[in-house]
């Protein structure tokens, strides 16, 4: 029994072919379960290692050197985009009014408003990134700084792109307020999906065209379940969210009458196209 | 808007309006603590039940929680009121209903009587009613209800409890979701539906996962319906291409400004189900929708104020979604009850408690409500608090609940109920699969003598089912 699915158990990472005894699940099926849980219960209430992801972003060279660093070192910041030069400006950090996570965990409103957005440059940029601890730190500690990179290599050169905004106790309503404060025309919300059992760092991306505080999800398009391995790797996200923002920026606004349209070529006559 | 008071051991409460008094009268929730509109004291909590209790049914018609003008589920509610369907309660009090609900259920023509009434009663009376019961006056009175659809399937007979296999993956694998499907068919799951989350809304993923599922369907007879649970337009889109669709899926919310946040408001469901209709793919009925609903959605919208500008609580807001799901003769409503997350139900105890109330306020007003047995890991609830709601909603007659591969979705990240805990609800209350799926088990020798059998996948009958999957 065993044998017969375990090719299929390479498809998959549902729990499937558990066996049986009686009417319940083996003894062993049914503890790997709860230690699955205890782990997933526990990635929630991680805190993002902001310094971490912040060296991480400006170590890798995706963004611009940070202000503060710079001032301390005596160096001048370079302006991004050059040759050669990372396409980010450098990275500012916001918090919401959600002090700590047990207030997280029970007041999503307050998760969704900022403590203060004075950090946050106004850039009349194309495209901003927010990048949000949400329900699972780890997830953006792991996959935030990859996916980024894979975002900003596939958007056209001819977008011009946002410093990165790191937000912690964030909810996704968050990049509305620095999206607008950042004067994109879209927001990209790269955040903490909630811990399952089976994937406790799984990122997600959430894209509002012309965000101003108020927007619904109905305004929104998701991009879900970002991780490596097993989950829609980073380049495919990318492409994926590429061809919404280009959907957007052509519809004017982003949400349910935006499809995305990346896995459609090969289904002539099909509904794919935008409906307005 | 009226006022209402009660005055207990000396101390004179007063509440604005129903929506206010509906709203404290409700059982501890936190999502009723977020929207500011909850009791301040349990003896608070208490007076507003002991005032509740004393409001006529038909205040509800003249004093409504969410303004007529402004809300077309509040017009779709009051205009479709059945005056002689409400007729026998006309002149009860919220809590004389509660008696005679109890009274009723307790007699043999219950299930006849109830099935009556349901065009009669709106969903702010069933919520009412439902603040003033406890968990066995809740279970007792929906196992006296009848509420039974039709698709491929029939949905909802007495003694039977139907399986939504809800194959999920991540990344919308075709052969992931293949797997999951033969394993949950082998463990006796999928009669009230083969259900897919896609994890993107493509169109094209939409439609090559309802292909798989047709075609699945199709070549070993099953008698079930399958459905790809993506956003109406998306499957409005995808029939007139000609993809083969069974069911119309949407999640809806108790008003107008929650169903805009979700994309949809009446017109647009009323566009799905004849786009539904209009395929005439049932069998044995032609239940076309599958609606999904659960507390604490309009909040999270910001969508939840009412008359005077006042918060309604969430459970009211849940039952006025029903109203919304019964307009379109649904085949499934199911609430997902412990979906969102803690903030709007805290914990196991707010979770089975809120499980009790959405089935037995569904199946009141005609609804085939199933319930999706579920947490969040940031939720202070496990898989024991599942087992009490499982077998609490087992023994109240829920229509259907849903199954996932050792209980835990990969793609949604919650945990749910497994395969392996329809066959325990079953083997335990003797309740069965609907009768098709039975007939088509037995068939198969999957079940006998009542109960779905071990059975080696190697040697099964469906065992080829995923090669049918192109690599």
């Amino acid at each position: 029994m065993t044998d017969f699915w375990d090719p299929l158990r390479a498809t998959t990472q549902a729990r499937i072919g558990l066996g049986r005894v009686g009417d319940g699940m083996p003894t062993s099926r049914v503890l790997d379960f709860r230690l699955a849980h205890a782990i997933a219960r526990d990635a929630v209430h991680e805190p993002l290692d902001v310094p971490a992801l912040l060296g991480s972003l400006v170590g890798s060279g995706l963004c611009a050197p940070m202000v503060d660093a710079s001032v301390a070192s005596g160096s001048s910041v370079p302006p991004p985009g050059g040759n050669g030069e990372p396409r980010l400006g450098p990275p500012v950090v916001v918090t919401s009014r959600a002090g700590d996570r047990a207030t997280y965990l029970r007041r999503p409103d307050l998760g969704r408003l900022p403590a203060d957005l004075s950090p946050v440059p106004a850039t009349g940029a194309d495209v901003g990134f927010v990048l949000a601890d949400g329900l699972s730190a780890r997830a953006l500690q792991t996959h935030g700084v990859p996916l980024l990179r894979a975002l900003v290599q596939a958007l056209p050169p001819t977008l011009t792109l946002a410093p990165p905004v790191v937000a912690t106790q964030a909810r996704v309503g968050l990049g509305d307020h620095v999206g607008a404060a950042l004067g994109v025309g879209t927001v990209l919300v790269l955040i903490g999906e909630r811990p399952g059992l089976s994937v406790a760092d799984s990122l997600g991306i959430y894209l509002t065209h012309r965000p101003e505080p108020g927007r619904a999800d109905s305004d929104r398009n998701c991009v879900s379940n970002v991780h490596a391995p097993g989950g829609l790797p980073y380049e495919v996200a990318a492409r994926v969210a590429g061809g919404l923002i280009a959907g957007a920026r052509q519809l004017g606004r982003s949400g349910v009458a935006l499809k995305d349209t990346s896995r459609e070529a090969a289904l002539p006559g099909a509904p794919g196209q935008p409906a307005v | 808007m009226g006022v209402y008071q009660q005055t207990t051991r000396g101390t004179t409460y007063r509440f604005d309006g129903l929506v206010d008094l509906m709203a404290r009268a409700t059982p501890a929730r936190s999502g009723d603590e977020l929207a500011g509109c909850a009791a301040n004291s349990d003896a608070e909590r208490v007076a507003a039940q002991l005032a509740l209790a004393e409001v006529p049914l038909r205040q509800f018609l003249e004093e409504p929680l969410v303004p007529y003008e402004t809300d077309e589920v509040t017009r779709l509610i009051l205009d479709t009121h059945d005056t002689v369907a409400f007729e026998p309660v006309r002149a009860l009090t919220v809590g004389g209903f509660r008696d005679w609900l109890l009274d009723l259920a307790a007699r043999p023509d219950a299930g006849t009587t109830l099935t009556r009434l349901a065009k009669g009663l709106t969903p702010e009376m069933v919520a009412a009613v439902s603040k003033l019961m406890r968990n066995q006056d809740l279970i007792a009175v929906a196992r006296a209800t009848r509420v039974t659809s039709a698709f491929r399937s029939t949905v909802g007979l007495p003694g039977r409890l139907a399986t939504r296999l809800q194959p999920n993956h991540p990344t919308d694998d075709l052969r992931g979701i293949a797997a999951a499907t033969l394993d949950g068919l082998l463990l006796g799951c999928g009669d009230a539906v083969i259900g897919v989350n896609p994890a993107g809304d493509s169109p094209q993923t939409c439609a090559d996962l309802l292909h798989l599922l047709d075609e699945i369907r199709v070549a070993y007879e099953i008698p079930t319906q399958t459905c790809v649970l993506t956003h109406v337009t998306t499957t409005i889109g995808l029939i007139e291409a000609g993809v083969p669709v069974d069911l119309v899926f949407q999640s809806v919310a108790g008003t107008q400004a929650a169903n805009q946040g979700f994309g949809v408001d009446l017109a647009l469901l009323r566009e799905g189900h004849e786009a539904g209709l209009s395929l005439q793919r049932g069998t044995v009925g032609q239940n076309v929708m599958y609606m999904e609903t659960g507390q604490g959605s309009a909040l999270s919208a910001d969508a939840h104020l009412g008359t005077g500008g006042r918060p309604v609580d969430q459970q009211t807001l849940e039952a006025r979604a029903y109203a919304v799901c019964r307009e379109f003769d649904p085949l499934l409503v199911n609430t997902v009850v412990g979906f969102i997350g803690p903030e709007y139900l805290y914990d196991g105890r707010q979770i089975i408690r809120a499980g009790l109330e959405d089935h037995f306020c569904g199946k009141l007003l005609g609804l085939p409500m199933g319930v999706d047995v579920c947490y969040t890991n940031h939720a202070e609830a496990d898989q024991d608090d599942m087992d009490n709601l499982l077998t609490l909603l087992g023994v109240a007659g829920c229509s259907f609940v849903i199954a996932v591969p050792g209980a835990d979705d990969v793609m949604l990240g919650y945990q749910s109920t497994s395969f392996h805990d329809a066959l325990f609800v079953r083997q335990a209350l003797g309740l069965r699969p609907a009768p098709e799926f039975e007939n088509w088990l037995e068939r198969l020798g999957m079940m006998d003598a009542g109960r779905v059998v071990p059975v080696d996948a190697s040697a099964s009958a469906l065992r080829a089912l995923t090669d049918r999957v192109g690599s």
